[in-house]
Formats: structure tokens, sequence, C-alpha cells
């Protein structure tokens, strides 16, 4: 600048006066564009839930939401929050209304991140028979087998949790073992070169299943009226 | 892009090509670096970020320019900075409502185009000193210019680390993917392939003249 500086003196009520302005045009956009979008994001979020618990659930064609405590089963409404030390579980059915299943969600960490899938449960069987990856980072052509790997994904076709007598925990911890020597059902064998990854599905099943299965399990019967 | 009967003179072709190609953000003034590296890893991603980026910027320059009269100096930044604040929570909406695959691809990139350098930039040096017309002229081609770039990463990427373009595989089963292209490091290869490319343009271009 070659002029010399003046000071220049805007009172402070224009000022103020012109944020004020601004901010109502702005507050006015954003509420519009929240009004306007509210109904297609929820819209959106359930059918991505839904995709994903028939994913894991085939045959299914609707889902509840439920909520598991110590004090028994309790359907959760649309945008409630989870009961203190609560479990959230969905309920599946098929056409006829009859219970394919339940499926919930697993978190585990792997190699960049918590990995997180969905699993869904045979109540008749007391199994694992499918999962599905809701969100992870990890690394693509290593970590990211875990969705593209038949002979992994298998490992979920039958995956023991049963409850104990006493319900309190699983009779078998699901356990990660290392690739080709899986023995039991309640066995996973890992990827070979992507075992952090397996693992962290593995332990995320584990963790979820101990503190759902003993909360679902005595309640079962509930979910099928 | 022709605008004939304009009664505002200055809006020339060069208004728009200025962001596409002599200036362009990306390959020419290397700005936005953040967005352009973490979320090019597919076609799709590059191409979504830069239109995200193009509404922001084109809306954020209009209502800059149609104000510019009206806000003193002294709080312009703080104003402009609530203005694009108020755009990208817009985009914020419209993504999730339009993909929430794409929202969570996206990820924090989306917020992060607050402090896009080339927004509050453009902003400041073009649309608080031009009429709206002017101004959103010039803003669409610096949009679409990043857009290009972003595009073009995006598309450089998922061909080489995935072989595929907008998720149709290009190459047989023999095709081993190049992995580490659609990793970080890979956004610094491309980027600085793409880099020099248009240098290596540049330095034809001046030959050409002194010759």
């Amino acid at each position: 600048m070659s002029e010399p500086i003046q000071p220049q003196t805007t009172p402070g009520s224009k000022m103020i006066a012109t944020m004020a302005l601004v901010a109502s045009i702005c507050g006015v956009l954003i509420v519009g564009a929240f009004e306007g979008t509210q109904d297609a994001i929820a819209e959106n979020k359930r059918i991505m839930l839904e995709r994903a618990v028939f994913k894991v659930l085939p045959g299914a064609a609707s889902v509840r939401e439920y909520a598991a405590t110590s004090a028994g089963i309790q359907p959760l409404a649309a945008g409630a929050s989870l009961p203190e030390g609560g479990v959230k579980f969905y309920a599946a059915y098929d056409q006829a209304g009859v219970l394919k299943g339940v499926a919930a969600e697993a978190a585990g960490k792997g190699y960049a991140d918590v990995v997180r899938v969905l699993y869904g449960y045979d109540a008749e069987r007391q199994v694992i028979i499918g999962i599905g990856v809701v969100f992870m980072r990890e690394t693509p052509g290593i970590g990211d087998k875990i969705i593209t790997d038949q002979a992994f994904l298998k490992n979920f076709e039958a995956l023991d949790v049963r409850v104990n007598a006493e319900m309190t925990a699983l009779v078998n911890a699901v356990k990660v073992v290392k690739h080709g020597t899986k023995t039991s059902p309640w066995q996973i064998d890992a990827i070979a070169g992507a075992t952090v990854t397996s693992k962290a599905v593995g332990r995320g099943i584990n963790d979820s299943a101990q503190k759902l299965m003993p909360l679902l399990v005595p309640h079962i019967a509930e979910l099928k009226s | 892009m022709s605008l004939p009967n304009q009664a505002d003179e200055g809006i020339t072709f060069d208004t728009f090509m200025e962001g596409v190609w002599r200036q362009n953000p990306v390959f020419v003034m290397v700005l936005g670096m953040c967005p352009t590296l973490a979320v090019t890893v597919s076609a799709v991603n590059g191409l979504s970020m830069g239109v995200a980026t193009l509404f922001v910027l084109v809306s954020s320059c209009l209502l800059v320019s149609l104000i510019r009269h009206l806000v003193p100096k002294e709080v312009r930044i703080a104003t402009y900075i609530v203005i694009i604040a108020t755009f990208v929570t817009l985009v914020d909406y419209l993504i999730q409502a339009a993909s929430l695959a794409l929202y969570e691809a996206l990820g924090a990139f989306i917020q992060l185009i607050v402090v896009n350098c080339i927004i509050l930039g453009r902003a400041e040096a073009h649309a608080s000193k031009n009429p709206p017309l002017k101004a959103v002229v010039n803003a669409l081609g610096m949009g679409v210019g990043f857009a290009i770039g972003l595009f073009a990463l995006g598309a450089t990427r998922e061909i080489l680390g995935a072989g595929k373009l907008f998720g149709i595989t290009l190459f047989g089963d023999n095709f081993q993917p190049w992995v580490v292209m659609v990793l970080p490091p890979g956004g610094f290869f491309v980027l600085g392939g793409w880099l020099l490319l248009f240098a290596l343009l540049r330095s034809r271009k001046e030959g050409k003249v002194q010759a």
C-alpha cells in the first residue's frame, strides 16, 4: 500500500449490527437445511441399518430395536437413549412375523482404527451365523480381507456362543487362533497376514456376546411373540 | 462461458478460466492439500469432495460479494468465516441426506472445508472486491479447477491402487493392484507426479515464448 494508513474507526455498534445480521441470515439457512434434510437422513440411517441386519440374517424382512439390561429386555423407541448398563440389539423377523434371529454390534481395536462388525445370532442353535463389517479403516489388500476372504467368513457360519447354565457367561469364550489350527466351533481361524484385524473381529464378538447373551438368552421367548 | 449482454464489465472468459487452468488451486497454487491428499482414494470420493467444496466456494463468495459494502473492515474475516461455516453445515446435511456411505468415506474432511484456504482466500482476495456475478464466475472457475484436481488424483490412485475406475474393474485378473497408491504415501506420489507434469508443461511453454 502506497497511501498512508489513516486510522479509521468504525463504531462498535455497527460492527455488532453487521455480525448480528450475518449470523441471523446464516442461522435461518442452517435451520432450513436441517429441517429439509432431517427426514431423508433418518430414512437413510434406517435403510442402512436394515440392509446391514438383513445381510447377516438372510430371510429377515423387518427389524426392531431392543435394549437388554439386567432387568430384562425392552423395545427401544426410535431416537431413545440406551438405559444404563444396557446392550443394544436388533431383533429381525421374516414376512410372517417369525423371529429369524438377533443382530448386535461388536467392536475391537484393529490395526488402524476400531473395527466394527454386526453379527447375526441364531437363537435356536445359539450360534453366530454371519458377520458384516460396519466400519473399518484397515489396510486395503490386507486387513480388508475380513470382508472378502471366504475361508475366514466360513468361521461365522456356525460360531458357538452357548451360554452356561448359570447365565453368567459363555460356555466357551470366542477365541481367535493361528491360521489353520481351528479345532472347536468356538474358535476363529485367523487370516494369515491379517492376524491383527482377525483378532479385532474375534475379540469384539467375544466382548459383545459375553455381555449380551447372558442378558438375552433367558428372555428370548419374549421376542418370539 | 460467454456472457454477452452482461452489464457488469470485466467478466471475461479469463475470469472463469483463471481457477481452472492458470491458477489451478491444486496443480499451480498447491492450496487445500489436506483434503486433496486425504480423501482422494477413489474417483468418486475425489469428485464428491470437489463438488462439495465448489458449492461452498460459490455460495459463500456470492454472499460475501452481496454484503461487501456493508461489512466493516475490522470484522470482515469473522463475517466470512461465519458465512463459510454456514454453507459447510449445509453441505454436511445434504451429503448425509444423499448418501451415508459417501458421508462416512469423506469423514471429517467435510467439516474441514471451513478451514480450506482456497475459500477464505477467494472471499478475501476476490469476492469482497467484486460485484456478485463476477465473484460467482470466478469462484465457479476455482471450484471447478479444484474438483478437476481432486478427480485427477482420485482417478489415478483408484486405477493404480485398485485397478478400478468408479468401482468398475478395468483390467483382467492378472492385474496386481498397486496397493500403496490408495494408502497415504500414494497420495504424495500421485500428487508429485501431477505437479511434475504441470511443471513440465509450464517450462515447455516458457521455452517456446523465449525461442
